[in-house]
């Protein structure tokens, strides 16, 4: 019984999601606020066991209560507070609307065991539960668009689920052992032989999760999923799911392989430094072209899961702030792309359209959405005053101080023949600190995503709008984009409770 | 004191952006009064200012950001020197003149008004910022309101000008973050009155890397060729007060940061590279000066102007000596008031004929006697005319780096040859001759507002010119320091 009350939050939500498909089924009601109950329970309850500070451990130590779950449980349940709020008009007018409620409920309710997890096993069977429910949600439109999101998103899915497992399978071989403590001790044993074993069996595991989190070459499906998709599930994979799955991350690679201190780290470090500077330049170059919002939004958010790599890199090559900066980044990232995507909806299910162009003269039209949604670009572009600025120099900091601590050392220098003295010691200088090299990417592609975004704020605020009628937008729905503003500017000025929570919660992976 | 500087604009554009719509207090009104009041504060910052007692006035600090255990521990620290007091001043008679010369804006006034005092608040933050991440926030604040400025109520290709300067500038400071995280982490602070005790210390990458990332960002920003090429865009098709604030105020971010940051940090890479920049400013001066001659759009040619005039900045930090950075801060005070004076007098221009063809016009100086002699009056200071603040600047520079590269000082010593071929020679085509029926019904500057800015920023100029002691005794205090590191490095 004691174990059912440590993932109470989890099954709050599991059990609401059962309810509201029945009386969906059962006929009309009003879920809403069931839904939404559901949610804030959940939430007060994951705080509640947060602020208790101890750590709890259930069902023979395959979930794992702790600061770090906590985190992640809170940013979880706000963003899909946040989604529903954000996106009733389009789910109310729904026919499926208990079908959207009960899968989102469920999809987060893994979201939040999956983040708990602490064994291979356990985190295999939430990560599925959490996918399964998304690969209906981005199918739920059933137009054609929609129904080739879900079956592309789903065929994908199942790929990559079949990768980690493969991964799963060797790291379960080599250790003996399926939780990650068992693994951490085959790791610390450091045998040579099963070196290669196991950097085989981690590059799977960073392929299944690379799917999740959307890094290149794991996105393909994501610009044709976030452009399919209705808008209300685009916002949630984009948010809540993406946090999930850096979270597990976080917790496999970190708790399983010991930190920076294991003996393969400098292999996983330049592995997830090698991904983020691909998925940074990559989403953002794609990005460039793209000329339907969501698209972009697709786009974008695999150039962010870039820079959130760069976090990922520098807690393998010794950072003891990389982790604290992947948290605090995804918080933020949260508040921005929530801002963004529920503007977006609104905008939008008014103008009937998801082009750029459309975008034209919305400041006129609407100055409030427009404002907002220009503060949230410039966020994830990284300007000031808002909490992508920080969130940039922070995780970029932790990468400039792992490359300091870091014990690669180079002889490239040494072997270029004929080379003056000055340009070998210059060579090894730079390849030894080559995370320095992968934030010097990292701020180029800011650069580049600059054109995009504002590009797009360009169209909204200069650009003569085809119409001058007023868009009426519910106070719900501008009351959820207000809070995300105010979170955005809030973080970018005062970051330092976010920054606490998250060293916080980073902490407990020690 | 410097809080209220920087808060002032800030209060004023929140006060803009958040009033109903139907007011009877005009947005100018508004703008007016807190440029006025942050200008008064300057004024008073720069009066009070000490030359007798070392180090940073006026010092408020507290930390912003604490996250300590992570090695990210981020301060409000603001706080002049001898360097930043008379940018401090510089930025806010500007800023005034910028919203006089911008009365009848009709276009959206009050978002124009908020963008040009969040422009403002953000050019103080620069210069008084004594954090490093601090600083590169407010670097970064500028872009989103000059951006607006002039892709909104510009002219001509505004949009291209706008996103072709944003562009460069973010271009520019991306490695400088890079930079200044190498030297934050390997300090242990951000702190630049602390760095600047350790110059040179221990970097994890070889300090002519970080010296390089963070040039960059200065070079363009200054601006030398070949990186020069955002600012005629900019200037062309930015209206008449964004011109005075970036030829005035926004260049000078760079000059003022190059002596701030990697000269007083990385003084030895300062010393290697020297050569090098002394050569980039010699020829930038030179190219600048050409490409002006050959100009045939008023506002173009005295943004290319800035370019040769910039390249004396480069030139005497390049020199590394007291004389020639004080020169430079000098010229970089002088530049924002004779170029400022120039853009206000153009745009009285443009706002009359519609044109800025030299082509155009002819015998200006019987029809419009205010605007002619003053621009005469800028135009003499911008060539060197001794009496006049521009002469002072330009000597001190070529004095003081004379010794140490004397062929690329003789380059810049052409280039006021060139100078006065492109001033005078402006200034006969469009003011001089005979009289011309086209313009002869051209109204003169008349206005309050017009009248105010133009001899407000003419005085400042022959102030300087006649008894330069008003602001070098002040760059000395602020230089001696910086020279003291360059010298021991």
């Amino acid at each position: 019984m004691a174990d059912f009350v440590v993932i109470a939050p989890a099954l709050i939500l599991l059990l609401a999601s059962g309810v509201v498909l029945f009386v969906a089924i059962s006929g009309p009601g009003t879920l809403r606020p069931v839904v939404l109950g559901a949610l804030v329970i959940a939430g007060v309850f994951a705080l509640a066991q947060g602020a208790g500070g101890q750590n709890a451990e259930a069902f023979g130590g395959a979930v794992r209560v702790d600061a770090f779950s906590v985190f992640f449980a809170v940013l979880i349940v706000a963003a899909t507070i946040a989604v529903i709020l954000g996106g009733s008009e389009w789910i109310e007018s729904r026919a499926q609307r208990g079908e959207v409620y009960g899968l989102m409920l469920a999809s987060a309710g893994a979201m939040l065991l999956l983040t708990q997890s602490n064994d291979l096993i356990m985190i295999f069977v939430a990560l599925e539960t959490t996918s399964i429910a998304q690969f209906i949600l981005a199918g739920i439109a059933r137009d054609a668009r929609s129904s080739e999101a879900g079956l592309k998103y789903l065929l994908t899915g199942s790929v990559s689920a079949a990768v980690l497992l493969y991964g799963f399978a060797f790291l379960f071989g080599l250790s003996g052992s399926t939780s990650l403590q068992g693994i951490a001790a085959y790791v610390a044993a450091a045998p040579e032989g099963g070196r290669l074993a196991l950097l085989f069996a981690f590059a799977l595991v960073a392929a299944g999760f690379g799917f999740k989190m959307a890094i290149v070459p794991f996105h393909a499906w994501a610009p044709d999923v976030y452009q399919g998709a209705p808008t209300v599930v685009t916002s949630f994979l984009s948010v809540a799911s993406k946090a999930a799955g850096f979270a597990i991350v976080l917790r496999v690679f970190y708790v399983g392989l010991g930190g920076g201190d294991s003996y393969i780290a400098n292999d996983w470090a330049i592995m997830f430094g090698v991904l983020a500077a691909l998925s940074m330049t990559f989403g953002n170059l794609a990005a460039l072209m793209q000329t339907d919002v969501k698209r972009l939004l697709g786009y974008s958010s695999i150039a962010q899961a870039g820079n959130i790599a760069v976090g990922l890199a520098a807690v393998a090559a010794g950072s003891t702030n990389g982790a604290s900066g992947v948290l605090f980044f995804l918080g933020t990232y949260a508040a921005t792309n929530l801002g963004a995507f529920v503007c977006v909806m609104a905008v939008s299910q008014r103008i009937g359209s998801d082009q750029i162009r459309d975008y034209a003269g919305l400041a006129r039209r609407s100055p409030w959405l427009a404002g907002i949604l220009t503060l949230c670009l410039l966020s994830l572009t990284g300007i000031p005053p808002t909490a992508g600025f920080l969130a940039k120099i922070y995780i970029f900091n932790s990468a400039i101080q792992a490359s300091g601590a870091s014990e690669f050392t180079s002889n490239l220098g040494a072997q270029m023949v004929g080379a003056p003295p000055f340009v070998a010691n210059l060579v090894d200088g730079v390849v030894e600190r080559w995370l320095v090299l992968v934030v010097v990417v990292a701020v180029l592609n800011t650069a580049i995503s600059a054109f995009y975004y504002l590009r797009w704020a360009r169209t909204m605020i200069l650009d003569e709008p085809p119409e001058t009628s007023a868009l009426r937008v519910p106070a719900g729905v501008q009351g959820v984009v207000a809070v995300a503003a105010f979170g955005v500017v809030l973080f970018g000025l005062a970051p330092t409770p976010l920054i606490t929570a998250a060293q916080h919660a980073a902490a407990a992976l020690h | 004191m410097l809080t209220l500087f920087l808060m002032l604009p800030i209060a004023g554009a929140l006060t803009l952006l958040l009033l109903p719509e139907d007011q009877r207090i005009k947005p100018r009104v508004i703008a007016l009064v807190y440029s006025g009041l942050a200008f008064a504060v300057s004024v008073l910052v720069f009066a009070l200012f000490d030359p007798a007692r070392e180090g940073y006035q006026f010092v408020q600090r507290f930390t912003w950001i604490d996250a300590s255990s992570a090695g990210f521990t981020v301060q409000y620290a603001l706080g002049v020197d001898g360097l930043s007091a008379p940018l401090v001043l510089l930025t806010g008679l500007l800023s005034l003149a910028a919203v006089l010369v911008s009365w009848n804006i009709e276009l959206r006034p009050r978002a124009y008004f908020a963008m040009l005092l969040l422009l403002e608040a953000s050019v103080a933050g620069v210069f008084t910022s004594l954090d490093l991440i601090q600083f590169f926030f407010f670097w970064e604040l500028e872009l989103l309101p000059m951006y607006l400025l002039i892709s909104i109520w510009g002219s001509g290709r505004k949009e291209y000008s706008a996103m072709k300067f944003l562009l460069y500038t973010i271009g520019g400071s991306a490695l400088m973050a890079v930079g200044f995280l190498l030297i934050g982490l390997s300090a242990g602070t951000f702190d630049i009155a602390v760095l600047a005790r350790t110059p040179d210390a221990e970097l994890i990458l070889p300090g002519a890397l970080v010296f390089w990332m963070i040039m960059a960002a200065f070079l363009v920003k200054l601006p030398v060729f070949p990186v020069h090429t955002w600012l005629p865009d900019a200037h062309t098709d930015a209206p008449t007060a964004v011109s005075v604030m970036l030829a005035g105020v926004l260049l000078k971010m760079g000059g003022y940061g190059i002596m701030r940051i990697p000269v007083s940090l990385l003084p030895e890479q300062a010393h290697t590279f020297a050569t090098l920049l002394a050569t980039i400013a010699g020829f930038s001066v030179v190219y600048g000066a050409i490409i002006t001659l050959q100009q045939r759009d008023l506002k173009r040619l005295i943004a290319y102007s800035s370019v040769s005039h910039m390249g004396y900045v480069l030139l005497g930090v390049a020199a590394l000596t007291p004389v020639s950075m004080s020169g430079a801060a000098l010229q970089m005070f002088t530049h924002g008031t004779i170029t400022g004076l120039l853009f206000i007098m153009v745009g009285l221009v443009y706002d009359r004929a519609h044109t800025r063809q030299i082509a155009d016009f002819g015998g200006l100086m019987h029809h419009v006697p205010f605007i002619g002699v003053f621009m005469l009056v800028a135009g003499m200071a911008s060539l060197g005319l001794p009496t006049l603040s521009g002469f002072v600047a330009e000597l001190t520079v070529f004095l003081g780096s004379w010794d140490a590269h004397p062929i690329a000082t003789a380059f810049a010593v052409f280039g006021v040859v060139l100078a006065a071929g492109y001033i005078l020679w402006m200034m006969q085509r469009v003011f001089f001759g005979p009289p011309s029926t086209r313009w002869a019904s051209m109204p003169d500057a008349t206005a309050w507002w017009e009248r105010t800015a133009v001899l407000g920023m003419a005085a400042s100029i022959v102030v300087v010119g006649v008894y330069p002691a008003v602001v070098t005794r002040v760059i000395e205090a602020g230089i001696e320091p910086i020279a003291a590191i360059v010298g021991a490095a």
